[in-house]
């Protein structure tokens, strides 16, 4: 088996400071129980769970503790055997607050037995299998959060012919997709083949950057090891943001996700890695979604490390474990640096979304005054969107938003490349997060309008 | 030469001719109150009304579509004016001004962390939840001020709005603008306010500000119906009357105050 090159270069881009030196060397380390998980019923992109549990409940782990609500939605479960203590409100990564269920782990882990392992799976019917991935409560690891089974089940007019299993990881400082890659290749294949299975699909790529050679040599000798009809690895040359939806499509097959449309307008679909694997266990050895495996790093971190934590787990929790802080750190991000979130606090618990934990040094997360556009034209150079950040933000500032909507600025795929670029330090990404909310806001508005009308 | 003047001379009555007949016959007859109506509105455009400025007010009154007392900025005056040029009875309106029920700026709200990003309040309410620790507290980055039309707003060096009542037209206009929903219009000539919008219980209330209600309901038993409890939280009713200053020196969380009337 051949390895495949990229079909395109997708336009636009950055290349920054990757810095996945201090943890892609670093085998996955299993984190102990913590004394309280606080599982937050909103993981997921889509409606939070409702709650399924109260105040004394007895649960065990894989029960499932909260309730997809809606069609976008996914399900909870909890991560350990133990105690609820209370459900209460607590603060999510995003801003806000969301109901969470607090567990104290009864140092068991005794697994409930409501998903029975299915070992045969190929020969299952692909709707129950599709049936498991909702039951087990699965949604996109990268770091979006859509709930894996809408995603798994396209209208009947928009087939899917091909499943791209997303091992870009394009995020500087992560190395947590690199890490499954390497220890767990054969497990992530076994996914891919399930979720291929689900959908009909024909054929299966494993998009890996170009610097990550360990990772490509696992998943292709696994590969070799159980051959597989029409399934390639494709090495794609690094750069960011190459593990986006729709450049990694345009990379690897070729085609354009057509402006305001899905991947599977162009017969594609896309799943992380992790998403892939989670799927296998969820499938074939019957165990819903209760851990991930996250990269916590930064020059602050005493001991950088891959953690593999229960969902729940507080933060401040996975830091101690990692030999907390060895220098005062300025910020604490959930996520990669180019599209993590701020936190506002570290009592956030590991959620299915949360890819990584970095803290920057005060030199590295400097405050700073953003000044006028000075039209140099770098974001538009940047935008792997081929969007025109300079005016849209400037459009947004006027809070013009029908030119906004017109320049498409809901195509924004809030990457960062243009702020990152961006020599009058704007900001850029804040702009176009809030410029799309207000349009869709109003595009929501209108649509309700025409209802009642 | 005397050709030419006639037939000019005829080119000219024939399009006279037709003008004339149009101008008959395509008439607009712009109701003459229109003008009385917009002579009548103060011709700020603030927008407050709800139209698209005073103009628009003003044909919306003529064709009877719109009540009389919706002008904030003119007040019982105006009203007065407008059912004059209408030729009926009007309630008098009474003035109302807008004010910022949060009184925690940066010495007595605690921040949870530094802000570094787009200077507007939905912007800031977005990430993290706003750095206020209170959820629910003014984040004084002036949305509400650049709406205003009348400068009226001042966001003070303690980085919290606050609006001078005296140049406020009650327009609404912050009041929409602030995305939480901390700006209320009341009448102008009362002065005693409940300055804190936070409806979480006392011990969080304290660790996140030194003047924000901990809804310890004394004040309810001494404004005698005038200030009510929703949930942790003391509102004033501004339909009841409410002369009692001792609200003021008993309030244990400082947030009673008195904003001078105008």
């Amino acid at each position: 088996m051949t390895m495949l090159r990229a079909a395109r270069r997708s336009p636009g881009g950055v290349h920054p400071a990757y810095r996945k030196e201090a943890t892609q060397g670093r085998p996955i380390e299993n984190m102990p129980l913590p004394p309280l998980l606080r599982v937050s019923l909103s993981q997921h992109l889509g409606a939070p769970a409702k709650p399924l549990v109260k105040k004394g409940d007895r649960v065990r782990r894989g029960q499932r503790i909260g309730e997809a609500v809606g069609f976008v939605s996914a399900h909870v479960h909890a991560p350990t055997s133990g105690t609820v203590q209370a459900v209460v409100d607590w603060p999510t990564p995003a801003g806000g607050m969301q109901p969470a269920v607090e567990i104290v782990p009864d140092g068991s882990d005794e697994w409930a037995a409501d998903l029975a392992p299915c070992a045969d799976w190929a020969a299952a019917d692909s709707r129950a299998l599709l049936a498991r991935i909702l039951e087990a409560g699965l949604c996109g690891m990268g770091g979006a959060g859509f709930p894996t089974h809408v995603k798994l089940g396209p209208p009947a007019n928009k087939p899917i012919d091909t499943l791209i299993v997303n091992g870009a990881e394009c995020e500087p400082c992560l190395t947590a997709d690199h890490r499954l890659m390497v220890e767990q290749a054969a497990g992530i294949w076994t996914g891919a083949r399930i979720l291929r299975r689900i959908l009909n699909a024909r054929t299966i790529r494993v998009a890996i950057e170009d610097n990550k050679p360990d990772a490509l040599a696992a998943m292709e000798q696994a590969l070799a090891a159980a051959p597989e009809a029409d399934a390639a690895i494709v090495a794609l040359p690094t750069a960011y943001p190459q593990g986006a939806e729709k450049q990694q499509i345009y990379a690897v097959t070729g085609r354009e996700v057509p402006s305001g449309g899905l991947p599977m307008d162009v017969g594609v679909l896309v799943e992380n890695v992790a998403t892939a694997l989670a799927a296998a266990e969820a499938v074939v050895e019957g165990r819903p979604l209760t851990e991930r495996v996250l990269t916590v790093t930064g020059r602050p971190v005493a001991r950088p490390a891959n953690v593999r934590a229960r969902l729940g787990t507080p933060l401040s929790d996975v830091l101690a474990f990692c030999g907390g802080l060895r220098e005062p750190a300025a910020k604490a991000i959930a996520g990669g640096p180019m599209m993590g979130l701020a936190l506002p606090t570290l009592e956030v618990g590991v959620a299915k979304t949360t890819s990584g934990l970095l803290f920057l040094a005060p030199d590295a997360a400097p405050a700073f005054t953003s000044l006028p556009c000075i039209g140099c034209a770098r974001c538009v150079e940047a935008c792997p969107m081929r969007l025109l950040p300079a005016e849209l933000s400037q459009m947004l500032e006027a809070e013009d938003y029908e030119t906004a909507e017109a320049y498409q600025v809901l195509d924004c795929i809030e990457c960062g490349c243009c702020a990152y670029v961006c020599p009058a330090r704007r900001p850029l990404v804040q702009h176009m997060k809030q410029g799309k909310a207000r349009v869709a806001l109003k595009r929501r508005q209108q649509q309700e309008r025409k209802a009642q009308a | 030469m005397f050709t030419a003047v006639i037939a000019i001379g005829l080119t000219g009555a024939a399009c006279g001719a037709v003008l004339a007949v149009a101008a008959r016959l395509f008439a607009v007859h712009e109701d003459p109150r229109v003008e009385e109506l917009m002579a009548a509105l103060p011709g700020v455009n603030c927008g407050g009304c709800g139209f698209a400025g005073c103009a628009d007010y003003a044909k919306a009154i003529a064709r009877q579509q719109a009540p009389l007392n919706l002008c904030a900025p003119g007040g019982a005056e105006t009203v007065q004016k407008l059912a004059a040029v209408m030729g009926v009875a009007a309630a008098p309106l009474a003035r109302k001004v807008a004010i910022v029920l949060c009184g925690g700026d940066r010495q007595r709200a605690a921040r949870k962390f530094c802000y570094n990003g787009i200077a507007d309040c939905a912007a800031a309410a977005a990430v993290g939840g706003g750095d206020k620790l209170c959820g629910y507290g003014c984040l004084g980055y002036g949305s509400c001020a650049r709406v205003c039309p009348v400068n009226a707003i001042e966001i003070t060096p303690g980085g919290i709005a606050r609006v001078h009542p005296e140049l406020c037209i009650g327009c609404g206009r912050c009041v929409r603008a602030c995305p939480r929903r901390l700006i209320h219009l009341v009448p102008a000539e009362r002065f005693i306010h409940v300055l804190c919008s936070s409806k979480d219980k006392g011990p969080v209330v304290k660790k996140a500000c030194q003047v924000g209600c901990i809804g310890c309901t004394l004040c309810t038993k001494l404004a005698g119906g005038a200030i009510k409890m929703d949930g942790a939280l003391a509102v004033v009713d501004y339909a009841q009357p409410l002369e009692n200053e001792a609200v003021i020196e008993k309030c244990p969380g400082h947030c009673i105050v008195k904003v001078p009337a105008t």
